[in-house]
């Protein structure tokens, strides 16, 4: 992997942030470096298939490249690029709406009871016990069959570490909502898994 | 506290974002409720399997276009 020659001295991000500004392509790639990973995996997750994954990380970074100068750094490096990110995610999937498997809202009430029916215990280690990819399928179908917001709501909370705040912030919800909606997520989810990860 | 209130504190027990009385109600029903300890336990496991780090790898072919294109949107931008 290349990596930026003054890594180390460039260890703050605000420093690689201001230097990425000041016109240092090395300065903008060791950022790039830092979070591609996670930006890929939450276009997988949000999108749900690879080519859109790879769209939206190449997208993400390229505005992100063109529009370095209007980050206030009122926020995190991070929350901006996933905003950025967020936005091109949701786009994507805006212009699929007519696709069966695009479920992008939930029609029913936020407040709506979610009653686990499964309550077999699970193997103890399907990430030892399954093959990679196997276990990502399962996940990525469980992830799937959720409206477009829960699925959204729980991977920015859960997965990449987002406040209840800035979540709320970025998808124009009300904090409640974003709870509520966690909850649900987590919910259905762990349902769905609970089919194919119980034991026996 | 019965089973249906248990549930519906499950998430915010997991964040971390309750109060010691209710948090201590929720712990007796657990320890004493078999479904809801495994709704609570394979709940956070379902959130660690998401978080699980060696899921979703970015693909090199994948990384390398990102920087290609990068590269080539700066260069461009250079001229």
């Amino acid at each position: 992997m290349e990596t930026h020659p003054q890594a180390g001295a460039l260890s703050d991000e605000s420093v690689l942030v201001a230097e990425a500004k000041a016109g240092s392509y090395a300065a903008f790639e060791e950022l790039v470096n830092r979070y591609e990973k996670k930006i890929y995996r939450l276009g997988l997750n949000v999108t749900g298939n690879p080519e859109d994954a790879e769209d939206m990380l190449q997208e993400t970074f390229l505005k992100a490249f063109e529009h370095l100068q209007d980050f206030r750094e009122d926020s995190r490096f991070y929350t901006w690029i996933v905003r950025i990110a967020i936005n091109q995610g949701l786009m994507k999937l805006r212009k699929r709406r007519s696709s069966k498997e695009v479920q992008i809202e939930d029609t029913s009430n936020d407040d709506g009871e979610v009653i686990p029916r499964d309550f077999a215990d699970w193997r103890p280690n399907p990430e030892e016990e399954l093959e990679r990819t196997e276990l990502e399928e399962i996940l990525q179908n469980a992830a799937r069959l959720l409206p477009m917001t829960f699925r959204t709501v729980f991977f920015l909370r859960d997965v990449e570490g987002l406040s209840t705040e800035e979540t709320a912030e970025m998808l124009n919800l009300s904090e409640g909502a974003v709870k509520a909606r966690l909850f649900r997520a987590r919910l259905r989810l762990r349902e769905e898994l609970s089919k194919t990860l119980k034991r026996g | 506290m019965n089973c249906k209130d248990a549930l519906r504190q499950i998430s915010g027990y997991l964040d971390g974002n309750m109060d010691d009385e209710l948090k201590s109600m929720l712990q007796v029903h657990l320890k004493c409720c078999h479904h809801c300890q495994i709704v609570f336990d394979t709940t956070k496991k379902t959130i660690e399997l998401y978080c699980d780090g060696k899921l979703f790898p970015l693909p090199n072919t994948v990384r390398e276009r990102l920087h290609d294109a990068l590269r080539a949107k700066w260069e461009s931008r250079s001229k």
